[in-house]
């Protein structure tokens, strides 16, 4: 079995379109909120999400390249991109197929389903674009980031929800843990933010109307973001062997499903991802400083997840940091778990607990610590990142700052 | 019918990968460097342009050979679409 380091991370999101101006914002508690620009919001109520915006695609792609690219795929070779320029690794040579690519994504290319559907139903079109099918799979971006690097060994999307970048990085340690494969490129990326699909989470009624306000008194629900992260796993004798800048370590991954509410959480599924990721870590719940929780900012979610918080910790439940970046980036649904490992690794690197924004004061329902309004200053040994998705769907990965 | 092969001339010359000069009648279209997914690009551009629907499926690709050809064919079928019932 090999140790897992992580040797670069790229990040594409609404407060950074690089992985260390994502930490600069997070670790200075910026938010990116605000009216989108990217589609028209006069059918709409909600008037508020996290867009990436100043995304512009010829900074990043040729012309002929970007009709092949959906924005989602664009968000997720840029942010590939960044993470093998830091890591330094070639996939010549070999290396590629010896390199997984496990890319998740909840929904796939939505623009480009929206924008051509809209004209046909809509607008009477006769003809659409030839490449709407390519462009809108969802494992579009793993193919995608597999043609761009050379990535030929194991390559394929989850899935699950808001899980999926969390299945993904999960999934990628686990192949390279076993020698399956050397390396990995693991994440996720989703770029959903249309007004059909505005309208469909309105009509679920959790939309926050202003902004997002995880564990809060008053919170008033989640805010839609969008964006990419991706890390660069590598088994630790090939990243020590070559002398490379290791960012830090994962130790555990954990998965379970509940098995009961298609939207509703339950503490019971939280806790069982969350001690699978400790039991495959071999930690025991008090090595844990800090938690970057799933925390969408709805009432149900922060409420049952702070509940299952203190059955897995029991008394250290208190101790513990926990804080949610959504607070800053919004819920970036099939990329939200990638966003966070990337501030997670960051944090433990900078010894800093981005803080969860927008807090207004403790609810009964949330009495845990969780950071408010201002970054902390904490070293942090090791930490969990929670994603637990609609259907049921849990995820949970645990990560170590590196010693040799 | 000049417009006509200006306008296809302009659009295969957006999508050629392996020409630098410009594109003439004459020249093939497998020398223009276009892969199966530009020629997909390709006739979707030139239905838009002359709003016409080019009958070809990928199982059996363009018939055309030349440039000059494809010119040609979208002149027959923009005079099929205005050709009185």
């Amino acid at each position: 079995m090999n140790r897992v380091v992580i040797t670069g991370l790229g990040a594409v999101s609404p407060i950074g379109q690089t992985a260390a101006s994502y930490w600069n914002a997070l670790a200075g508690g910026r938010s990116g909120f605000g009216p989108p620009t990217i589609f028209p919001t006069d059918r709409l109520v909600t008037k508020v999400v996290a867009e990436v915006r100043d995304f512009v695609p010829g900074d990043h792609f040729d012309v002929r390249q970007i009709g092949f690219l959906d924005r989602v795929s664009q968000f997720g070779v840029v942010a590939a991109r960044e993470a093998i320029a830091q890591s330094g690794l070639s996939f010549k040579e070999g290396l590629g197929e010896r390199t997984a690519a496990i890319i998740g994504s909840g929904i796939g290319g939505q623009t480009t389903q929206d924008d051509n559907f809209r004209r046909f139903y809509g607008e009477g079109a006769t003809r659409v674009h030839p490449l709407i099918i390519p462009r809108t799979m969802p494992s579009a971006p793993a193919s995608q980031i597999s043609m761009f690097f050379g990535i030929k060994g194991p390559t394929y999307a989850i899935s699950t929800a808001c899980a999926s970048a969390t299945h993904s990085i999960g999934q990628a340690f686990h192949l390279v843990r076993t020698g399956t494969v050397t390396c990995a490129l693991a994440g996720g990326c989703e770029a959903q933010l249309t007004q059909g699909t505005m309208k469909a989470w309105e009509a679920m009624r959790i939309l926050a109307p202003d902004t997002c306000r995880p564990f809060s008194a008053d919170r008033k629900g989640m805010v839609l973001g969008e964006g990419a992260a991706i890390l660069v796993l590598e088994a630790l004798p090939h990243a020590a062997a070559r002398g490379a800048d290791i960012l830090g370590e994962i130790v555990g991954f954990g998965m379970s499903a509940d098995a009961g509410d298609l939207t509703a959480p339950d503490p019971e599924g939280m806790v069982r991802a969350m001690n699978a990721a400790l039991a495959d870590a071999a930690l025991a719940p008090d090595a844990i400083d800090y938690v970057n929780a799933h925390g969408t900012g709805t009432t149900a979610n922060d409420a049952t997840e702070t509940t299952a918080l203190h059955k897995t910790f029991g008394d250290h439940a208190r101790r513990l940091a926990v804080s949610s970046t959504k607070s800053m980036v919004g819920h970036a649904l099939g990329a939200a778990g990638a966003l966070e490992a990337v501030a997670v690794i960051m944090a433990i690197r900078a010894g800093v607990i981005p803080p969860t924004m927008n807090y207004l004061g403790p609810d009964p329902a949330c009495d845990l610590d969780y950071v408010p309004n201002e970054a902390r200053r904490r070293p942090i040994g090791a930490a969990l990142s929670n994603s637990f998705a609609f259907g049921g769907l849990n995820a949970v990965i645990a990560m170590r700052r590196f010693t040799a | 019918m000049v417009p006509v092969a200006d306008g296809v001339v302009e659009i295969i010359a957006g999508k050629a990968r392996s020409k630098t000069g410009p594109i003439k009648l004459s020249d093939k279209l497998e020398s223009l460097g276009l892969e199966s997914l530009d020629v997909l690009e390709l006739a979707f551009a030139i239905e838009e342009r002359f709003n016409i629907e080019i009958p070809f499926n990928a199982n059996n690709p363009f018939e055309f050979t030349t440039v000059g050809e494809l010119v040609k064919a979208v002149e027959g079928l923009i005079a099929q679409k205005t050709a009185p019932a």
